[in-house]
């Protein structure tokens, strides 16, 4: 018990990471609940949004359908979409409310699909490289969604 | 001695990660010492809310169950 509390501890300043690939539905709020759920938790927090997720995050376009993954069946689908939980847009505004997210698009992306700055929703900190996040992350867990 | 709650949240039918964003979200705005209650049917909430406070170092001082509800209170930590 006291290694686990002290582990605890010594894990509890380190940032959590997350490279947001993936930009369907489903994928955003799972990274988005283990962003905000870090946040609370007082861990700062790191995202790095690449590909389609970055897409996602898109001036105008986060509160739009960005349908599901595949492995969703017909049967879960109408499951998920009813699901009276809130947005992932919006537990991401929380997180930022409650504590320390620092929400970065990744430049490669932004290049290869000719996404300006402004093209980005506000929520978005900023831009930058990989070696930018790396050094964010610093010696804390990365986790690839 | 008589226990005084500074806040009181009813959370009951929000499922996770809501409880501990509106918990999180109102401890912020208490004093050290000053207590919160909060009242979930979410099952999850009882082991979050555990690891929420240990992790965070605001004491959980009460952790119970009434039918489907679970009451907490958690006590501001002293900083």
């Amino acid at each position: 018990m006291a290694k686990e509390e002290n582990l605890m501890i010594d894990e509890q300043d380190k940032p959590l990471s997350l490279v947001m690939f993936s930009g369907t539905d489903d994928k955003l709020t799972a990274a988005a609940v283990l962003a905000v759920g870090a946040a609370t938790m007082g861990r700062p927090v790191n995202l790095f949004l690449q590909y389609y997720a970055l897409d996602a995050f898109r001036a105008g376009k986060v509160n739009a359908d960005h349908a599901l993954s595949p492995e969703a069946t017909a049967a879960q689908a109408p499951v998920i979409r009813g699901h009276k939980g809130q947005h992932w847009s919006d537990l991401l505004r929380q997180a930022k409310e409650v504590g320390e997210v620092n929400i970065q698009a990744c430049a490669l992306s932004m290049d290869m699909f000719g996404i300006g700055r402004e093209d980005l929703d506000p929520i978005v900190d900023g831009i930058e490289g990989v070696a930018a996040f790396i050094a964010s992350a610093s010696d804390g867990q990365v986790v690839f969604i | 001695m008589s226990i005084t709650i500074a806040k009181s949240l009813d959370l009951k039918g929000l499922s996770c990660p809501l409880p501990i964003i509106k918990t999180a979200k109102a401890m912020k705005e208490l004093a050290p010492g000053q207590l919160l209650e909060a009242f979930a049917t979410d099952p999850g909430s009882v082991s979050d809310f555990k690891a929420w406070a240990q992790t965070t170092r605001n004491p959980l001082v009460e952790s119970s169950q009434d039918g489907g509800v679970f009451h907490f209170v958690l006590k501001k930590k002293e900083i």
